[in-house]
């Protein structure tokens, strides 16, 4: 279970929140102009990195005010928070991007949250 | 097939205290390069692999894996076999497993332990009640064995459990007779020593890292163990499918999300049924070692960590103890996760794509098990005629496109 610190509230138990799913996803300004792949590809289709993945959270049962995040999938450790409108840090201030596709151990499963590397 | 069990074979064996029988399946070098290479060496992928060499005739096959078989959700799920799915489609593809499991321990000569013993779903307010009753209705229309059964079929099925006195009462439920559950590892293993009869090379601890395409074709993939060659990949990596894809420049509609499940200490026979609620979202059936196998859900949020939260075994805990009130003094023995790789739709996808000779098997969310068999038979048919089986032509890629979904999110028993 994450602790994850709302601009707003300060730090509250992961409960609390929604996960918004991806964040920074721009809706074709255009819409009757966009070919159905361009429409499925909004509509369907969201990045699914094991590492770097900057998402939305909505503080549910607090102030109810979305938020960005920026978390590392493969450990689930949150590496920042930013309020929305805010500018995304770039992946560069991360220095633990885990290999991809896997950079977990050779064998079994990558819980190293745990027994950080 | 070569390698029998027998009653005599573990008579002589026994001769020799068990030490002297013979590996299940070899564990070669890859070669340089192969006719077909299938990423990942769960039930799916080996079965492929199985179906390909045994109904298409083909034999330089590879499966890598990149740890050990069936250690992935093969081995990390909680072993319920159905096919009570609402949708034309997902009926077709389902029941077409179920019939494949109901001959499996045959087929393969190997106990994979396939009990029958019922699958159970439960109603707990009138909208549940309304859409079960829909959804048998349409199992009937498909030939599939659902029933809607009342609360006191549900006594007699299954007596500890609480239908009145909790928050969420049980109006009722479906009940499909010839659903079950099997022994998971011992299908992941099956699958192997046959397809290694054949000549199927399974390659563990290697993990596959890069696609390699060119000029809209594959070529091979980019391994642990170095580059193999083959214009044909069939990919079957479960919750790391989309990161595979995205190597050869395709994005799939996933999200990987962590599933849990939890196993208690065993106990003596108490519950003879597989029974499942969506509504709170328990779901429990019993092993033939006596611990309860608990199902939990998926956590909010995409990750990779095999373990998940804590708080969504808390939840179903909550619901278990208050439909079974006497499990409330048992211990848990383990928990564990799993990455599921689930769709929009929460169906999955069995596809060609835009790149020639590769092919996707993925997107079974939080049910892929019960499909082990149906899916790894169309998979094969799949890439060994290039174009999909009539079964599963609907679970195309195409039908993000075009609009075709098969939504299923009432018939999965994990709430996505």
């Amino acid at each position: 279970m994450l602790l994850i610190n709302c601009p707003y509230c300060g730090e509250r138990d992961q409960s609390e929140f929604s996960n918004g799913g991806e964040a920074h996803v721009a809706r074709p300004k255009n819409p009757e102009l966009v070919s159905d792949r361009e429409w499925s590809e909004y509509v369907f289709i969201r990045a699914n990195p094991k590492g770097i993945f900057y998402e939305r959270w909505v503080h549910t049962h607090g102030c109810k005010k979305w938020f960005n995040a920026v978390r590392n999938t493969s450990t689930d450790e949150i590496l920042k928070i930013y309020k929305l409108g805010e500018e995304p840090p770039t992946l560069k201030d991360f220095k633990n991007t885990p290999k991809t596709p896997s950079g977990e151990p050779k064998v079994g499963s990558g819980n190293f949250a745990v027994k950080k590397l | 097939m070569k390698k029998k069990y027998s009653f005599f074979s573990v008579l002589k064996n026994s001769l020799s205290y068990h030490e002297n029988w013979k590996k299940m399946w070899r564990s070669p070098e890859p070669r340089k390069s192969y006719d077909i290479i299938i990423v990942g060496g769960g039930g799916h992928g080996l079965g492929t692999a199985y179906y390909l060499a045994k109904e298409h005739g083909l034999k330089n096959i590879a499966v890598i894996e990149k740890g050990w078989l069936g250690g992935g959700n093969t081995g990390r799920n909680t072993t319920i076999i159905r096919s009570n799915y609402l949708w034309d489609e997902s009926a077709h593809l389902y029941e077409h497993s179920l019939k494949l499991w109901e001959n499996l321990s045959t087929e393969l000569n190997y106990n994979i332990m396939f009990s029958q013993r019922g699958v159970m779903n439960l109603a707990h307010n009138e909208h549940d009640k309304k859409e079960i009753k829909r959804r048998v209705s349409a199992n009937k229309l498909n030939g599939i064995d659902s029933y809607w059964v009342d609360k006191n079929q549900i006594k007699k099925l299954v007596p500890i459990m609480n239908t009145d006195n909790l928050r969420y009462p049980v109006l009722g439920a479906s009940f499909q007779p010839r659903g079950g559950v099997a022994r998971h590892d011992a299908v992941a293993w099956s699958f192997a020593m046959r397809a290694d009869e054949m000549g199927v090379d399974i390659i563990q601890n290697c993990e596959v890292k890069n696609i390699k395409t060119s000029k809209g074709k594959v070529e091979g993939v980019e391994t642990s163990k170095g580059f193999i060659r083959s214009n044909r990949v069939g990919v079957a990596a479960s919750g790391h499918t989309s990161i595979l894809a995205e190597t050869a420049g395709i994005r799939l509609p996933l999200q990987s999300k962590p599933l849990q499940a939890l196993v208690s200490e065993p106990i003596k026979p108490v519950i003879n049924t597989v029974v499942m609620s969506n509504a709170v979202h328990a779901y429990v059936s019993q092993s033939d070692k006596g611990e309860l196998v608990i199902g939990a859900g998926t956590d909010g949020y995409n990750s990779f960590t095999q373990r998940g939260g804590y708080n969504i075994i808390e939840d179903t805990i909550r619901a278990i103890i208050e439909l079974y009130p006497v499990f409330g003094k048992m211990k848990m023995l383990r928990q564990w996760g799993g990455i599921v790789d689930i769709c929009p739709d929460a169906s999955p996808i069995i596809s060609k794509c835009d790149v020639k000779g590769l092919y996707f098997n993925c997107g079974w969310g939080t049910g892929g098990f019960k499909a082990t068999p149906g899916s790894a038979h169309l998979f094969a048919y799949t890439i060994a005629k290039d174009e999909p089986h009539v079964i599963n032509a609907p679970f195309n890629l195409n039908r993000f496109i075009s609009g075709r979904l098969v939504d299923e999110h009432g018939a999965a028993a994990v709430a996505h």
